[in-house]
């Protein structure tokens, strides 16, 4: 596969959030702003990153039947590696990041990369894989968190437009249902 | 490299070394970012007792006294920073807290003067919905500021809806009620504090009540 198109798919064609309809729980949680799911977003940009080529590198020594546990011994350690650092050396990043650090290690774009693609392929290609796809997640959940904070708050960035309160309902659970279904039906009109 | 036998040794060496080398590397991290990492919460406190007592940036934070007490109402404790600067009582920091967020718990630093006037008051950690009940921090908005120089003797620290004083935030009067509940714990906290054994200290180092109308 060529490497532009393999960076690329990431965005639509097999857009994480739209098309492959992984990583609901960070999805659906964090996306009441959109600095929200772009911090997110590139928090699990570069765990995917670290762990897709961590994990092409080292498929070859690992038995099949204990893929699945290695994989998350793996990603959590990188995980955990990665919280602490940042709450050692970059405080004020972390104070904004540091809530969704965690819920990566439960984010199943990261496990389902892992096994789908690191595992079966090359470490550079495995790296742009998890490049692209993590980009391709950060773009999903700063739509979807945009739209619910323009909706919502009436605001965009932390920018106020009208100075009143939006439709509370889309800061709230359910509005990120109905966002997240809104987008669904237009990527999938998109990519027909 | 053809792929590894899914033999019992096999998966059990390689478990066994996936998991000791990340052992290892967490152990190392840990270590290594352990001081930093206690800094920055050192940091962060003092940075929040220097916002709810301003005279406390003139002294030495080693140097004030630290009181962990239960709270009033005993369901946790709380920790009170006694900021003394040249020997007179300044005022006292108070971490405390609400379980009644609509996140859960929500952890507030308040300061009062000697005489239990609120300093003034922000938000260290809370899980409120943004945009919403995050408004009680004073990086989002000015909500907080209502607070200052108020004395819950007279101000009643219950939001207008159920009788109080307190003007709650548009759609989040549950955070705002949590907040108030904190403020309230940490008063009723300090002052049984005082009437237990601050009287001396109180009197020795500062001016009389009365003081405070010339």
């Amino acid at each position: 596969m060529n490497n532009w198109k393999n960076f690329t798919k990431g965005f639509i064609k097999e857009n994480p959030v739209f098309v492959l309809v992984l990583g609901m729980c960070p999805t659906l949680g964090v996306t009441t702003s959109a600095i929200n799911g772009l911090g997110m977003g590139l928090a699990t940009t570069f765990v995917l990153f670290g762990s897709n080529v961590v994990i092409s590198l080292v498929k070859n020594f690992i038995p099949d039947k204990v893929r699945i546990p290695s994989f998350i011994v793996i990603i959590a350690s990188f995980v955990t590696i990665i919280d602490l650092s940042m709450s050692a050396y970059v405080p004020d990043l972390y104070k904004s990041l540091g809530l969704f650090i965690p819920l990566i290690v439960v984010n199943c774009i990261v496990l389902g990369r892992a096994e789908a693609f690191a595992s079966k392929n090359t470490i550079i290609s495995s790296a742009i894989d998890g490049l692209g796809m993590g980009l391709g997640f950060s773009f999903a959940l700063t739509l979807l968190g945009a739209l619910r904070e323009l909706l919502g708050a009436y605001s965009l960035f932390g920018h106020k437009f009208i100075n009143t309160d939006g439709i509370l309902v889309f800061v709230l659970a359910p509005g990120a249902f109905l966002g997240l279904a809104y987008l669904i039906a237009i990527m999938k009109r998109i990519n027909k | 490299m053809a792929k590894k036998e899914s033999t019992f040794l096999n998966m059990t060496l390689t478990l066994f070394v996936i998991t000791a080398i990340s052992a290892l590397a967490l152990a190392s991290v840990y270590n290594l970012t352990k001081g930093p990492i206690e800094n920055v919460k050192k940091q962060n406190l003092q940075n929040a007792i220097g916002v709810v007592v301003p005279d406390a940036r003139k002294g030495n934070f080693d140097d004030f006294e630290q009181i962990v007490v239960k709270s009033s109402d005993g369901i946790g404790d709380i920790t009170m920073y006694k900021v003394v600067v040249d020997n007179e009582f300044k005022g006292m920091a108070v971490k405390t807290f609400s379980m009644k967020g609509f996140g859960g718990i929500i952890s507030v630093m308040v300061g009062f003067t000697p005489d239990g006037t609120i300093i003034d008051s922000d938000v260290l950690e809370h899980k409120e919905t943004p945009g919403l009940g995050d408004k009680t921090s004073k990086n989002v908005s000015s909500w907080n500021e209502q607070f200052k120089g108020k004395n819950p003797d007279q101000f009643k620290l219950t939001v207008k809806k159920d009788g109080g004083d307190v003007d709650a935030i548009t759609a989040a009067t549950i955070s705002s009620r949590a907040y108030c509940d904190a403020l309230k714990r940490a008063y009723d906290t300090y002052i049984n504090y005082l009437s237990a054994n601050g009287q001396n200290s109180i009197e020795n180092n500062v001016e009389p009540k009365d003081g405070g109308n010339k």
